[in-house]
């Protein structure tokens, strides 16, 4: 007895139950084997399991065998511990890495084309300049913008530009990767 | 070496003495390498008896089922049995053939997407695409098989691919799989938290599952359950786990369970969950479950825990190295002795008020619980029991006392009905010194009834007990209880003559219809060399009792 970090009486009335909704947006960066079907078997987990997803970006990574997946989601809907523990059961998953807010750089692009008559399009050129974007294609009617930074910058660029007439807009979803530390 | 003959090879090396199967087109190469292959091959008669034959034999054993199947309609008809090896983590290996490489994705003759089609139902499946992956593969699908929380695995093979020439090494060793690494090993601070909650608790039950015969550990709970004066309630896939009748044992729980073991539930103030899961059929409606009671929660699989009930105290880790860690850490704690006297005091009020019982004939007509008890004392309480699914299912459970685990195989999670003969077939096969008898319904035995022909062409002496009340009982208990009594599709109306078939599959065939001379003719039927159908007629209109209506809470039970 006297455990270090046990009490010697364990009092069933203080045994808490953890919460399982966070209330807060993940995102969940997996490193899974580069094999067919391995996105099948992750989308088929979320819909079989009832789970959302809000985005999804895969790609590759250093290694060749390994791919990532980088999925963000509502902590308010789906209990994440349960969504991770689940993904964790695929077997071609290797990591799953649920991102810390403050230790971790996320970034989504997105290409937008804007109503851009003669009489608006200088202000839309404006929000590109201000957002830090790029007008990568023009016609006599449009701009096409790309937009890269965080999901929230990339949420209020669409905000100020929608009233002018968004025609098309097109989302990655996030990659994410952790902040290294200073001294690394 | 041909890749066919590389993977008789794998599985030898995987200790392989028996698979079950039908061959076809695409796995033919497979076939033609089992011509010279060392293990037994038991031919089914349809796929998805082959598959549950697969799990009947891993059931009884706890060793890998294995099952072959062709392409395209061969493995989706394996598709119900693999499913079930999923809900019920029975360990087993599927191996089906698939279409030639240049054929894929072409809609070609027999072609499924298998691997597709199973994917939820899976622990995990392999697609062929290099013949040298064969070996590799098959020894990997083994060990996933049987590692951690078992389940199915499945390995899909183009018929191209079997037929070309591989190098072929025994692998050695674990397999190297990044992704897959079960905790076996519970946290030994969480197991201290876990003893010392327990020793406070005043109200206290063991709770355990199929967990514990999948660990192999049945003595190790034996030993926790016996630390102090716990009760112990069990899932029906855990049947056997802890020897019944016994003081402490409060039958199963659940839906059919007794009252006294979800009362218990209900007013608990710890309950100790070891290798369960939770389950609708367990908990009733979910917000109104055990409401007092803290969870220490077991389990191999992380995901289980805090799926459905909120854990506590959580630990992972295979029971067989959790619960001695337990028994050690409580019985340190000196927990003293008598305070679960009072609680004793309530639950053998529960005990003594609804102990289950059914009102029995006064005359010949055979009741289906005597029918299970019949059985019981017929057998000497230790055959390996197979059954279906549905109200003489839940008679077993609550009647035939099953005193040690691998004994009672059925099908918990998904219901299968037609499981009960293919995994007779598949448990004598495996333990064939052991009276092996499969408990059917006549709704069931018939969607499996062509397996009757495997076992007389394998010289398989199973013996099928015909629970015959000529319904599907259980939907028509549902029908009267909660559908006013508006019976529809549920009488069957025409069956075949039993005896007649059992005789025409060259089975013996036997009738009774008298309760005095029940035990006799189940004796007779033991006693006959072969195969033996005994078609028993009982009472139509039984109901299964007790029970707690679907989506009701513990203290809702009915009759």
């Amino acid at each position: 007895m006297g455990e270090p970090g046990t009490p010697d009486l364990v009092k069933l009335e203080d045994l808490e139950a953890s919460n399982v909704l966070t209330g807060r947006k993940h995102i969940l960066s997996l490193l899974v084997e580069n094999q067919p079907g391995v996105l099948a078997r992750i989308a088929g987990l979320f819909s079989r399991r009832g789970f959302n997803i809000d985005t999804l970006a895969v790609g590759p990574t250093e290694d060749p065998d390994i791919s990532r997946v980088t999925l963000t989601l509502d902590g308010a809907v789906h209990p994440i511990d349960q969504v991770t523990k689940q993904l964790h059961k695929l077997v071609n998953v290797i990591k799953i890495r649920d991102m810390e807010p403050d230790g971790t750089v996320a970034r989504e692009m997105a290409l937008f084309r804007v109503n851009a008559a003669v009489e608006n399009r200088g202000e839309i050129m404006q929000f590109a300049e201000i957002f830090d974007a790029k007008i990568v294609d023009v016609s006599r009617r449009t701009l096409t913008v790309e937009v890269t930074g965080s999901q929230d910058k990339i949420d209020s660029f669409e905000r100020m530009v929608r009233p002018h007439g968004l025609i098309e807009m097109a989302r990655t979803g996030e990659v994410a990767i952790t902040k290294a530390r200073p001294d690394a | 070496m041909r890749a066919a003959d590389a993977l008789c090879e794998a599985l030898k090396a995987e200790g392989v003495q028996h698979v079950f199967g039908i061959p076809g087109g695409a796995n033919l190469p497979l076939y033609d390498a089992i011509y010279d292959a060392d293990f037994e091959h038991v031919l089914a008669r349809h796929e998805q008896g082959a598959g549950h034959a697969a799990e009947g034999y891993a059931k009884a054993t706890g060793k890998v089922g294995v099952a072959f199947a062709t392409s395209g309609p061969g493995a989706t008809n394996l598709v119900t049995a693999i499913a079930d090896a999923m809900m019920d983590s029975v360990p087993t290996v599927f191996i089906t053939g698939q279409v030639r490489t240049d054929l894929i994705g072409t809609d070609g003759f027999q072609e499924a997407d298998v691997t597709g089609i199973t994917l939820p139902v899976v622990k995990h499946s392999f697609l062929v695409t290099d013949p040298r992956q064969i070996p590799d593969y098959i020894h990997k699908a083994f060990h996933i098989a049987k590692s951690g929380r078992p389940g199915p695995v499945l390995v899909d093979i183009p018929q191209d691919l079997s037929r070309a020439d591989i190098e072929y090494e025994p692998a050695t060793g674990t397999p190297d799989l990044p992704g897959y690494k079960p905790s076996l090993e519970g946290n030994i601070k969480q197991i201290r938290i876990a003893a010392k909650a327990l020793a406070n608790a005043r109200r206290p039950v063991i709770y355990g599952g199929g967990g514990i015969v999948n660990a192999e550990a049945s003595e190790e709970f034996r030993e926790f359950c016996a630390l102090d004066e716990f009760p112990v309630t069990l899932t029906v896939m855990g049947l056997g786990a802890f020897p019944a009748p016994h003081e402490r044992w409060l039958g199963m729980l659940g839906m059919h369970g007794t009252r006294a073991a979800n009362y218990a539930m209900d007013e608990a103030d710890l309950i100790v969950c070891v290798g369960a899961r939770f389950d609708d059929r367990i908990t009733g409606k979910l917000s109104e479950f055990a409401p007092r009671a803290k969870f220490i929660h077991i389990d191999v699989d992380p995901a289980e825990i805090s799926k459905n009930v909120p854990a506590h105290i959580p630990i992972v880790g295979d029971a067989k190295d959790v619960l001695p860690k337990l028994t050690r850490e409580y019985r340190a704690l000196k927990a003293e002795t008598d305070r679960l006297a009072e609680w004793w005091e309530r639950i053998r009020g529960w005990q003594a008020a609804h102990p289950l019982r059914y009102e029995d004939s006064t005359d010949s007509e055979i009741k289906p619980q005597f029918m299970v008890e019949a059985m019981y004392e017929a057998t000497g309480g230790d055959a390996i029991i197979t059954s279906d699914v549905g109200q003489h299912q839940m008679w077993a459970a609550q009647y035939y006392h099953f005193s040690k685990p691998r004994r009672w195989l059925n099908s918990g999670g998904l219901g299968t009905m037609g499981f009960g003969l293919p995994a007779a077939i598949g448990a004598k096969v495996a333990c064939p010194d052991d009276t092996v008898v499969c408990l059917a319904g006549d709704g069931s035995l018939v969607m499996n009834v062509q397996e009757m022909a495997t076992a007389v062409q394998h010289d398989i002496p199973v013996k099928v007990f015909l629970m015959n009340n000529g319904h599907f009982g259980m939907v028509r208990q549902w029908q009267e209880l909660f559908w006013e009594e508006r019976y529809q599709s549920v009488a069957m109306g025409s069956s075949p003559d039993w005896v007649k078939l059992a005789e025409a599959f060259g089975w013996s065939g036997m009738r009774c219809e008298d309760k005095s001379e029940l035990r006799d003719v189940m004796r007779t039927a033991l006693e006959t060399d072969g195969p033996v159908l005994l078609d028993v007629r009982v009472t139509q209109n039984e109901n299964c009792y007790p029970m707690i209506p679907a989506g009701h809470a513990a203290r809702d039970m009915v009759g």
